[in-house]
């Protein structure tokens, strides 16, 4: 075969000094710049381009464009495994070096062994699913349904992580102009020269929407000064754009093709996802021609008019050697006449109309019907009847036109219903649909060139004098109108299938059962018989199956109705959803300013919210985290010990009602609190349940400095400042994050005084414990906090952020001189359990201020909470209280573990409580556990069943004060 | 004698320069929270010689909120008339410089036209709370410090893409 034996000479818009090699199904092949992979197929004979869904019956392009139902291919990624599934070849761009594969098929695409389902059709009619895989049950999931999923398959997914770019970006503007068609062009044009700053997005490669496709529509050269001027205007026009979703209060969605018709290239995004939010929009979106249904009406070659007109015009691609047409309408004619003229051999045009013309170039069967196909893997022939009986024609391409169907979904957005047109048997946009987007052109249901120019204009000026514009309107330029003359088409009778939805393989005969069985409704029937639900969202058959259910129901389409519109309008890439979502834009990772002095330590980071702290500091010889954890325990308990702080969420509250405002958030008083003291304080959800505790010093005598959890800063700050906002907007109080101002450091342990005395530029004189004050240390401001977490006499020392890291390693320094030296998450664990202080795995949001045994911190005064924490169930012997675990036996014990009686079946019924934290305590010798336990707090010293089913734990243990350690607290008062 | 070393959030981090944008860390100097007390505002004013609007910088004070402001450099005493917070450290400044609105557009869900001279906004940056200010030289960047690399990470992507598709347009 001669290389592209379908191509034209000197047609079309392609760039033939520009040749690109391509592979489809590993063949080599050529085309040219400007081709899209289905153009450059068809020009080089290639007729068979996928498998249908269900019978697997195979298909060629029924499109040109982004609402091709058949020609869905996998592109392989040369720079990597990756594939892109369920490309339309109608809209990838044709690429040196491209690789294409079909897909949905087992074996070749010329011997596919599933199309055995073509020849099972008989028992694989719609509901046959429902109907016969019922049994026996269990087989659905193990057998059934994989089995389906594997023939009835779209494209395939690589199992890899996605690796390339997506980019995500912002755009406003006056008016969004959706569509480059006449009606798109002149809509921006009018609104430019107005001076209203417009963007004008168009989904094909260029602009111009069917000015690209056809002739003597419109005088080329008011094209090119058009864009011309609108980009001398300013006017942002965005090719390869698709607007995929009207959202609330003028906010588009848009999916920009940014990398895809390229080679991959480094940082080069495959797509960007635009957010455009438009003071006003006109939608220009045009209209997509319909197929007739007739009996194998889905053959290889059976193309719409318009796909033709566009291969033939803008590709320079001849659609078949011979060509038939089909039409209900006058459209066709233009076609066939273009086709003619370019030196198409036209076979004939058969109109389904009686009273058509026949005068033309070419012969014209008038009332003429297609009642079968031949040709498996490309067209060979058609037969039907025509005004001068039976006939059947040799052919290889067929082109269909059944009329145009207005784009419309975007209108449709906001759940608003368009409205039947008789006279052009469609549906049109109601005024008002989506506030602010007027519909204009094709999409409006006026089908010729002036037609669109002229509502283009009038849609600007209406959205102008929305945004309190004066138009200054263009004059419209001479073009053709001719009339549209269609007479309706949907279905012709006869022995076989009749294609609605190519995509997912939809009968007539399917939809005539769905209304036979009941489901008559235009949602049921769709999701009865998948019709719409493919990839294509039913653009070439949504319009036409509800016809045939209208038919079958006996009502007239309007009563019939559409289905919801939903964006997105076209498929959208998962990945470019997730644009700027990938990797770390997930989360934004939060460094402490001791990271790197922790890592080259070789300490493990873990993340604790979005920081990363430092989990143990391994020594030489320490091989597992436990050694280290118990060394540092040892340290702390035994020397001193330094932890960074600083995630610890830091409020600065300031002002003459500071106090009052702490006293209404917090359980217990601040207000009372003296200058230079800390106060622990424990702060209830509206609901009475806890939502976190930390301490408060108190600064001066309006200053206070609140410390919150690492996990629930954002949730403190966000709940403070609704509180003030809500109930006390006219206090005198004024808050704010410091949290990033301050780097704090613990330093525990019976020399931590030595350690600070030996840092600090004054030495520590009486500071007894629960205070705090300024201090400085090695010459720079310090703020000092006698608190502890460890239970050891326990300081905290918070710098400016920019001096953390080196106070750091300064502490870390003079602490190793000491015997001492850094802990880490594990260590501080272990310490806090063994004084039995919580933490969020304690207050998990489920417990109380009676469950964690502070009630008796709610004061007499008013606070947040406090109301709903007495409500009855959430104080009393029914609760579940904390209390301390020791197995009896010494064996590991885990959190998530239940606890049930001793001798009771360990059943749900008998769950007597849960166990949310353990560590092995290196001090006591022991493990020992915190717990939630029904009337804890009454049966210390009782014995009490701990079963874990998934670490398959079953362990007696003793109920204790929770506790461990120094009871008494003299430690931490030393 | 003061011993201690302060670093920057960014401390060492070259500039980077791609699709005709500068990215850099500036180094500001003291930051100062200032946040009015109720009906304080026009007090506080007359003592920094105004305080910006919503949405505005007014000479050194940025707007972060309502009647709240950072004001750049050492804060008078304003005991009574607005709670004063340091804030020196917890923030890292990013500049960019150039033609920076396509880089903008691509980081903050904002008109970067409005973005002129004398504005200020709060505008998440991704995931991240930023302030968002234009001056003479370019546009600043305020995030926490400690997500500094984040955001710089982030910015740099959204400059390699630009860069990139620099590279493809015809």
């Amino acid at each position: 075969m001669r290389p592209e034996p379908f191509r034209l000479a000197a047609k079309g818009l392609i760039d033939r000094t520009k040749p690109l090699n391509f592979t489809f199904d590993g063949r080599r092949y050529q085309g040219f710049q400007g081709d899209t992979l289905a153009s450059a197929l068809l020009a080089n004979g290639v007729r068979l381009v996928g498998r249908s869904f269900k019978y697997h019956r195979p298909r060629g392009l029924l499109t040109a464009g982004p609402e091709e139902p058949n020609a869905m291919v996998e592109v392989l990624d040369p720079g990597s495994a990756l594939q892109t599934p369920n490309t339309r070849a109608t809209v990838q761009e044709l690429y040196d070096g491209l690789a294409a594969r079909s897909q949905n098929r087992l074996g070749t695409l010329r011997f596919d062994l599933l199309s055995v389902n073509d020849y099972l059709a008989p028992f694989l009619s719609a509901g046959f699913y429902y109907k016969t895989f019922m049994w026996p049950r269990p087989f659905w999931e193990a057998i059934y349904e994989p089995i389906i999923r594997r023939a009835a398959g779209l494209g395939t997914l690589k199992p890899l992580n996605e690796t390339q770019d997506y980019e995500k970006a912002f755009a406003y503007c006056d008016l969004l102009v959706v569509g480059s068609g006449p009606a798109g062009l002149m809509a921006a044009l009018t609104a430019a020269r107005s001076g209203a700053d417009v963007i004008l997005t168009e989904q094909d490669t260029a602009p111009g929407g069917r000015l690209l496709s056809q002739d003597g529509q419109v005088d080329p050269a008011w094209v090119k000064s058009t864009l011309a001027e609108l980009a001398s205007l300013g006017v942002r026009i965005m090719t390869r754009t698709t607007v995929i979703g009207a959202y609330d209060q003028g906010t588009y969605g848009a999916v920009e093709r940014v990398g895809l018709h390229l080679t991959p290239q480094k940082h080069l995004p495959r797509e960007c996802f635009w957010r455009i939010h438009a003071r006003q929009a006109v939608m220009a979106t045009g209209a997509l021609e319909r197929p007739v249904a007739f009996v194998n009406n889905d053959r290889p070659g059976i193309m719409l008019a318009s796909a033709g007109q566009s291969y033939l015009h803008r590709y320079g691609v001849s659609p078949g050697q011979k060509v038939t047409l089909f039409a209900t309408n006058d459209h066709a004619r233009t076609v066939a006449r273009q086709m003619k003229a370019d030196g198409v051999n036209v076979v004939a045009l058969l109109d389904s109309r009686p009273d058509a013309s026949t005068l033309e170039d070419f012969p014209v069967h008038l009332n003429a019907k297609i009642t079968d196909t031949a040709g498996r893997h490309a067209l060979k022939a058609i037969s039907g009847s025509h005004h001068g009986g039976d006939f059947q024609i040799e052919t290889d391409c067929l082109l269909v036109s059944g009329g145009w169907n207005p784009t419309l979904a975007l209108a449709c957005h906001q759940n608003a219903r368009p409205a039947w047109r008789e006279d052009i048997a469609a549906f049109v946009p109601r005024p008002g649909m989506v506030p602010g987007l007027h519909a204009a052109g094709a999409a409006n249901g006026a089908f010729s060139t002036h037609g669109a120019l002229s509502e283009g204009r009038a849609a600007a000026e209406a959205a102008l004098g929305a945004l309190g514009i004066t138009p200054k309107s263009p004059d419209l330029p001479q073009a053709e109108d001719a009339p549209y003359r269609l007479t309706p088409l949907w279905q012709i009778p006869g022995q076989g299938r009749a294609w609605l939805d190519f995509a997912n393989d939809v009968t007539v005969k399917d939809v005539k059962l769905s209304a036979q069985e009941g489901y008559t409704s235009v949602e049921h029937m769709k999701r009865y018989t998948t019709q719409g639900m493919a990839p294509d969202q039913g653009k070439n058959s949504n319009v036409g199956a509800l016809a045939v259910l209208a038919d079958a129901t006996g009502r007239s389409i309007p009563e019939t109705g559409t289905t919801t519109f939903r964006a997105p309008f076209a498929p959208v890439s998962i990945g470019v959803l997730g644009a700027g979502g990938q990797g770390k834009g997930f989360a934004p990772q939060r460094f402490l300013t001791s990271d790197q002095a922790s890592r080259d330590r070789g300490a493990p980071m873990i993340e604790a919210g979005l920081w990363y702290r430092p989990s143990y500091f391994p020594k030489p010889g320490e091989t597992d985290w436990r050694t280290a954890c118990n060394r540092e325990v040892l340290m702390v308990r035994g020397s001193v010990g330094v932890s960074d702080v600083s995630t610890l969420g830091k409020i600065d509250i300031q002002g003459a009602d500071a106090g009052r405002f702490l006293d209404l958030v917090y359980t217990n008083t601040f207000s009372t609190l003296p200058v230079g003291r800390v106060r622990y304080g424990l702060m209830l959800r509206e609901d009475g349940f806890v939502m976190d505790d930390g301490t408060t010093a108190r600064l001066g005598p309006d200053h206070y400095l609140t410390t919150t959890t690492t996990a629930a800063a954002g949730q403190v700050m966000r709940h403070l400042d609704f509180v003030h906002q809500a109930y006390c907007a006219d206090w005198d109080v004024r808050f704010i994050s410091v949290t990033e101002s301050w780097a704090q450091f613990a330093v525990a342990g019976p020399m931590a005084k030595m350690l600070l005395n030996a840092l600090l530029d004054e030495k520590l004189g009486d500071f007894p414990f629960m205070s705090c004050g300024p201090v400085s240390i090695e010459g720079v401001r310090a703020r000092l906090f006698r608190i502890s977490f460890s239970g050891e006499e326990g300081y905290e020392i918070a710098v400016p952020t920019p001096y953390g890291e080196s106070l750091f390693r300064d502490l870390t320094a003079k602490a190793e001189t000491l015997g001492g030296g850094l802990y880490g998450m594990e260590a501080l664990n272990v310490l806090r359990i063994e004084k039995g202080f919580i933490t969020h795995a304690e207050i998990h949001g489920r417990v109380t201020a009676f469950d964690i045994g502070m009630e008796k911190m709610i004061g007499k005064k008013d606070c947040i909470g406090k109301a709903q924490a007495a409500r009855p169930g959430l104080v009393g012997p029914d609760r579940e209280q904390l209390v301390g675990l020791r197995p009896l036996v010494q064996t590991e014990i885990a959190s998530g573990g239940h606890l049930f009686n001793p001798g009771d079946r360990v059943e749900r019924v008998n769950d007597q409580g849960y166990v949310t934290s353990v560590c092995w305590s290196p001090v006591l010798g022991s493990w020992l556990g915190l717990a939630f336990l029904k009337d804890g707090r009454a049966r210390h010293g009782q014995q009490i069943r701990l079963v874990d089913h998934m670490r398959k734990l079953d362990v007696l243990c003793e109920v204790t004060d929770p506790v461990f350690l120094d009871p008494k607290g003299e430690k931490l008062r030393a | 004698m003061r011993e201690l070393f302060a670093k920057t959030a960014l401390q060492g981090q070259k500039p980077l320069t791609q699709a005709g944008v500068t990215l850099s860390e500036e180094v500001l100097g003291a930051i100062t929270s200032v946040a009015c007390f109720p009906g304080k505002r026009d007090l506080v004013a007359a003592q920094l010689g105004g305080f910006p609007t919503p949405n505005r910088r007014e000479g050194n004070l940025l707007w972060t909120g309502p009647e709240q402001a950072f004001l750049l450099g050492a804060a008078p005493d304003l005991t009574g008339l607005a709670a004063t917070t340091d804030q020196t450290g917890g923030w890292a400044a990013l500049r960019l410089v150039g033609a920076v609105d396509p880089v903008l557009a691509r980081l903050f869900p904002i008109d970067p036209r409005t973005l002129t001279e004398g504005a200020c906004l709060r505008t998440p940056l991704g995931h991240m709370n930023a302030v968002l200010t234009r001056d003479g030289q370019g546009v600043l960047i305020l995030v926490f410090r400690s997500m500094a690399r984040t955001a710089w990470d982030e910015i740099a992507h959204v400059m390699a893409m630009l860069q990139a598709r620099e590279g493809i347009a015809g």
